[in-house]
């Protein structure tokens, strides 16, 4: 009887604390339907009839400096999806090569990804900038090259750990059966990866979403654009500072990150679980 | 196969940026201008398109995003495609970019200047060219003011009255000790430092004391300040904090939108900003703003003998740069394009009507804009305008130093003493980084 | 699948990700470090000058001032997070109901990107302080606490997520053996969940230790390293970290783009440093399992 009591009064102070937690998301959906005034005399109170603007600011965020936001939006959306897929394809077929061959130049690879884990990206953002410019890489399709190789350390680090929990017996039964290495990874290896697969994803995936010095770096501004990049071009100089519209777009950013974590909500809590252990 | 399929056009996919942009390096000159002020930017667009279609010489305009331009100027001029067109900011700008300057003289543009104190020289060579000339004062709102001359508690009667600190101090005051009887929150609206307004302060604001000092010693500039005119500084800062719509320890975090939301519904007669606020000051579709004829500006007086023959601080701080490492092609084009833009018709228009901007050009239009007319009233009548010597300021660090120790001050949290200090040690310090 | 069958497939599998990795961050790495030997205005004009680029950086106030800061922020935070991830992965793995809703709701905050929390913070805090008539920016001691609230919110559900698998994973058996031997919940703690736990422990703690450490734009979108004081006419901002400090640095003036290079070396080389040692220290305390 004390023991339920106990777990119903810790449920009610959890729901609690999640309410509170949850507060700061609620405050920017709530301004981002108010004006600009209002929004800095009082940003905890919600809109009534004179502050209430409806969907201006939306409107607004997303016409804003003669540059579509969808496009940003379709651009953002374009390479962080291409971009995990690559880190993920490339990287989880390289570590398992790594981990298997194991030779110098394997373990030389795989130490240097640790390392890179702990660069900071201000080190490395005057010459990657020059360097995918040489390259041409300043578009949407050769940024791809440029987060597969800047994320590659933490995706080559994590799918190692959990190779080396794969027992070699399942490998060597299919190469009985005849299989060459590449119908051998994509065939046995790659399933049983599933749980460090979706926790990658999920890392890279947000990553890549929400990055901003790297594409404004990288990307060529005379043509691209990326959520964050569009956000910060809200901040006008002489100070036309648009904190309505950039609510907005902050609230439209977040939706699709969201929905994503909805959507596989599940895989991605397993997922961070199967990383965790084993990196 | 089905999965072999996808890494194999996965891996054609990432190859194909690699070959796509190598074939696109055209023959045809080409000009990218990377502009610095976010407001003109839809205009500058149009403009770049007239003449596109006019000549078929491609232009493309790409602005920096606000407090990015020295970031994005510095990773797009290591690149292939580099700006052929950019701007600095004035002397200090200049020295940094120097070696990527391409010099003007005899060019066709350059011969388009009114004054040869518009370009900016190193020596013997032409490196930049102003091509908007601006001006700031405190603007205010006549017809508030007009309710305080003619109300009983007035000591001062009329605009013409104000022409030093002293009365523009009483003004001050006697509206913040009647804002109930006005109608209003405070004589001037809210002195905010955040990054979007602070700029008002620590640099233009503070351009009054290196005025008087560069002036008193007859200067240009200096790699060490004497803060001569500290004092007067710290006058004109007190009456901003203590007679305004906000409580001083508020302004950390105000923006220039709130401040310019308080004098566009009427709330504070005073508003120190210059004539590139016009459109946003001015009546809006919801009935918000003045009219053309309430506004005014005056000086702004810093308690200096002598000041009641000051103008308005007029100057510029956008210099066009052409970049001396483009190829030769692209370098004419960039010069014809500037060259159509002051003298054509579609250019000049654009200048003056679009972007609102006062060109020192020849064929320059005159810009519809109140806040410039009153401006060229002050020089009419034989006003000294002040000139923007915060161009001379030795870095953004200094301007930053003294802009927190301004807001620490405000807030009761740091002394007028860390002011002092970040005006005079802080430029030391900063000139002698710069120019090692 | 042997070894020398499989060593020959080293362009299908690795070389993709390898030139890559190479572009991405091998060269760009070692070129970093050459031009933190250089004076430069864009990395195509270096200029070579040795060491005097690392001699300012240690005569720089500012820049000893963040790293003690840094230091100071990483500390606290790395505490904060762990304990409470770990307290909150505590209870609701204890069997309490809505605990998936719970889970759900702590990892929220973690799908927003930086610049993105500085901003909603930011409204957040100038909304709270204003009735006290201050701000996040006029007081290093708010900021600093703005920004520890800011990354625990942050990180606190990630890291819960990690506390949760691992508490899951230790066996019943040992919670039954302490049982019976009579040990009270907090021996039981002492001596079976932390232990078992040091994975977990070890893994959260590096996360959250290089989190911290390189921490930039949360850091630029909350505070801007406000409030700055004089010290002998440098104006020395007390709320900026290191990541921000060599950020500005890059763009101060036309002779300090090296000294930030140089600065970012350093940095990391103080990453790597703090890294290794606490992995080496947590690794140690790991039991065999």
């Amino acid at each position: 009887m004390r023991k339920t009591f106990s777990k119903t009064l810790t449920t009610v102070i959890m729901s609690v604390i999640s309410a509170v937690y949850l507060t700061p998301i609620l405050i920017v959906i709530i301004n981002s339907l108010k004006t600009k005034t209002a929004i800095s005399a009082s940003p905890f109170s919600l809109p009534d009839a004179g502050t209430f603007v409806g969907l201006d600011n939306y409107t607004r965020g997303i016409n804003f400096g003669g540059y579509p936001f969808l496009l940003s939006a379709l651009y953002s959306l374009m390479i962080t999806v291409l971009s995990t897929l690559a880190i993920l394809l490339f990287t989880s077929m390289a570590a398992w090569y790594i981990t298997r061959v194991d030779n110098l130049l394997c373990r030389s690879i795989y130490y240097l990804c640790v390392f890179s884990m702990i660069v900071p990206f201000q080190m490395v953002m005057f010459t990657l900038s020059k360097v995918a410019d040489t390259l041409n890489l300043g578009n949407p399709l050769g940024i791809v090259i440029i987060y597969l190789g800047f994320g590659a350390g933490l995706a080559i680090f994590m799918f190692c750990g959990f190779v080396k929990s794969i027992p070699r017996e399942i490998e060597e039964a299919a190469t009985i059966d005849g299989c060459g290495a590449i119908r051998t990874f994509f065939g046995i290896v790659l399933p049983v990866m599933k749980p460090t697969l979706i926790s990658v994803c999920i890392l890279e995936t947000m990553w890549i979403w929400n990055d901003f010095l790297l594409p404004f770096l990288v990307l060529d501004i005379k043509e691209y654009r990326t959520i964050p990049i569009h956000i910060q071009y809200l901040n006008g100089s002489y100070g036309q500072s648009d904190i309505g519209a950039i609510m907005a777009l902050i609230v439209l950013s977040v939706i699709p990150i969201v929905i994503f974590y909805f959507t596989c909500q599940k895989h991605i809590i397993k997922g961070i679980m199967a990383g965790a252990v084993k990196g | 196969m089905l999965k072999k399929i996808l890494v194999l056009s996965l891996a054609a996919l990432m190859l194909l940026p690699l070959f796509t942009a190598c074939g696109k390096k055209a023959d045809t000159p080409s000009v990218y201008y990377l502009n610095f002020k976010p407001e003109q930017d839809t205009q500058w667009k149009a403009l770049a398109k007239v003449y596109s279609d006019k000549t078929g010489v491609p232009v493309t305009v790409v602005t920096a995003a606000a407090g990015n331009y020295e970031q994005t100027l510095t990773s797009e001029m290591d690149k292939k495609d580099a700006p052929t067109l950019f701007q600095v900011n004035g002397p200090v700008g200049l020295a940094n970019w120097k070696d990527y300057c391409y010099d003007f003289s005899g060019s066709k543009v350059l011969n388009e200047l009114t004054s040869p104190d518009f370009a900016l020289t190193d020596g013997e060579k032409t490196l930049g060219i102003a091509y908007v000339l601006e001006t700031y004062g405190i603007i205010y709102n006549e017809t508030l003011l007009n309710k305080y001359f003619n109300s009983d508690f007035s000591t001062v009667k009329s605009v013409e009255e104000i022409n030093n600190f002293e009365a523009l101090n009483t003004v001050a005051t006697e509206i913040q000790a009647n804002k109930g009887a006005l109608g209003v929150d405070g004589a001037f609206t809210s002195a905010g430092m955040d990054t979007t307004s602070d700029w008002r302060f620590k640099t233009h604001l503070a351009n009054m004391p290196i005025y008087y000092e560069y002036k008193a010693k007859n200067i240009t500039s200096t790699d060490e300040i004497e803060g001569m005119y500290l004092e007067n500084y710290k006058k004109v800062w007190d009456m901003y904090i203590n007679n305004s719509t906000v409580s001083p320890t508020s302004l950390a975090s105000r923006s220039v939108a709130d401040a310019e939301s308080e004098f566009k519904r009427g709330r504070a007669v005073f508003y120190q900003n210059g004539t590139w606020v016009y459109d946003s000051l001015k009546k809006d579709a919801s009935g918000e703003g003045l009219e053309d004829s309430e506004f005014g500006v005056l000086p702004i007086y810093i308690g200096v003998s002598g000041e009641e023959e000051q103008g308005l601080c007029t100057g510029s701080e956008n210099y066009w740069c052409v970049n001396a490492k483009a190829s030769e092609a692209d370098i004419l084009a960039t010069l014809d394009f500037l060259y159509w833009v002051v003298t054509s018709e579609e250019g000049t228009a654009a200048l003056a009507y679009e972007m609102g901007f006062v060109s020192p050009f020849k064929s320059a239009k005159p810009a519809a804009n109140p806040l410039v007319d009153i401006a060229n009233g002050y020089i009419m009548s034989g006003k000294t305008p002040v000139s923007w010597n915060f161009a001379t300021i030795p870095s953004e660090n200094w301007k930053n130093g003294v802009g927190t120790a301004l807001t620490q001050y405000a807030a009761g949290k740091g002394d007028w003493k860390s002011v002092e200090s970040a005006f005079v040690d802080g430029w030391k310090k900063e000139y002698a980084a710069a120019n090692k | 699948m042997n070894k020398r069958q499989l060593s020959k497939y080293f362009p299908v599998f690795v070389l993709p990700a390898f030139a890559a990795f190479c572009i991405g961050f091998v060269y760009p790495f070692f070129r970093g470090i050459y031009l933190s030997f250089c004076a430069f205005r864009t990395t195509s004009d270096a200029k070579w000058v040795g060491l005097s680029n690392y001699a300012q950086v240690f005569r720089d106030g500012g820049f000893l001032y963040s790293f003690v800061f840094t230091a100071l922020f990483t500390l606290v935070s790395v505490l904060a997070i762990n304990l409470i991830a770990f307290t909150v992965a505590h209870i609701l793995t204890s069997g309490i109901r809505g605990a998936n809703v719970f889970r759900t709701v702590f990892f929220m905050p973690n799908l927003i990107g930086g610049v993105i929390l500085g901003y909603i913070w930011q409204v957040i805090f100038d909304g709270i302080l204003q009735n006290y008539g201050t701000n996040i920016k006029l007081d290093s001691r708010l900021g600093f606490a703005g920004l520890v609230i800011l990354l625990c919110w942050q990180q606190i559900g990630y890291m819960m997520i990690i506390y949760i698998s691992g508490l899951n994973s230790i066996p019943d058996h040992l919670y039954e053996a302490a049982k019976v031997d009579g040990a009270t919940k907090w021996q039981t703690l002492r001596s079976v969940t932390l232990p078992m736990m040091m994975p977990s422990i070890t893994i959260c703690t590096f996360l959250t230790l290089t989190n911290s450490f390189k921490l930039f734009d949360q850091n630029l979108a909350l505070t801007a390293g406000e409030p700055g004081v004089q010290v002998a006419g440098e104006t020395v901002y007390q709320t900026e970290m290191l990541a921000l400090n060599i950020y500005n640095t890059f763009y101060q003036n036309m002779n300090t783009r090296g000294v930030g290079q140089a600065k970012a070396v350093v940095f990391f080389l103080i990453v790597a440093a703090v890294g290794l040692v606490q992995l080496y220290l947590t690794r140690s305390k790991e039991v065999e399992q």
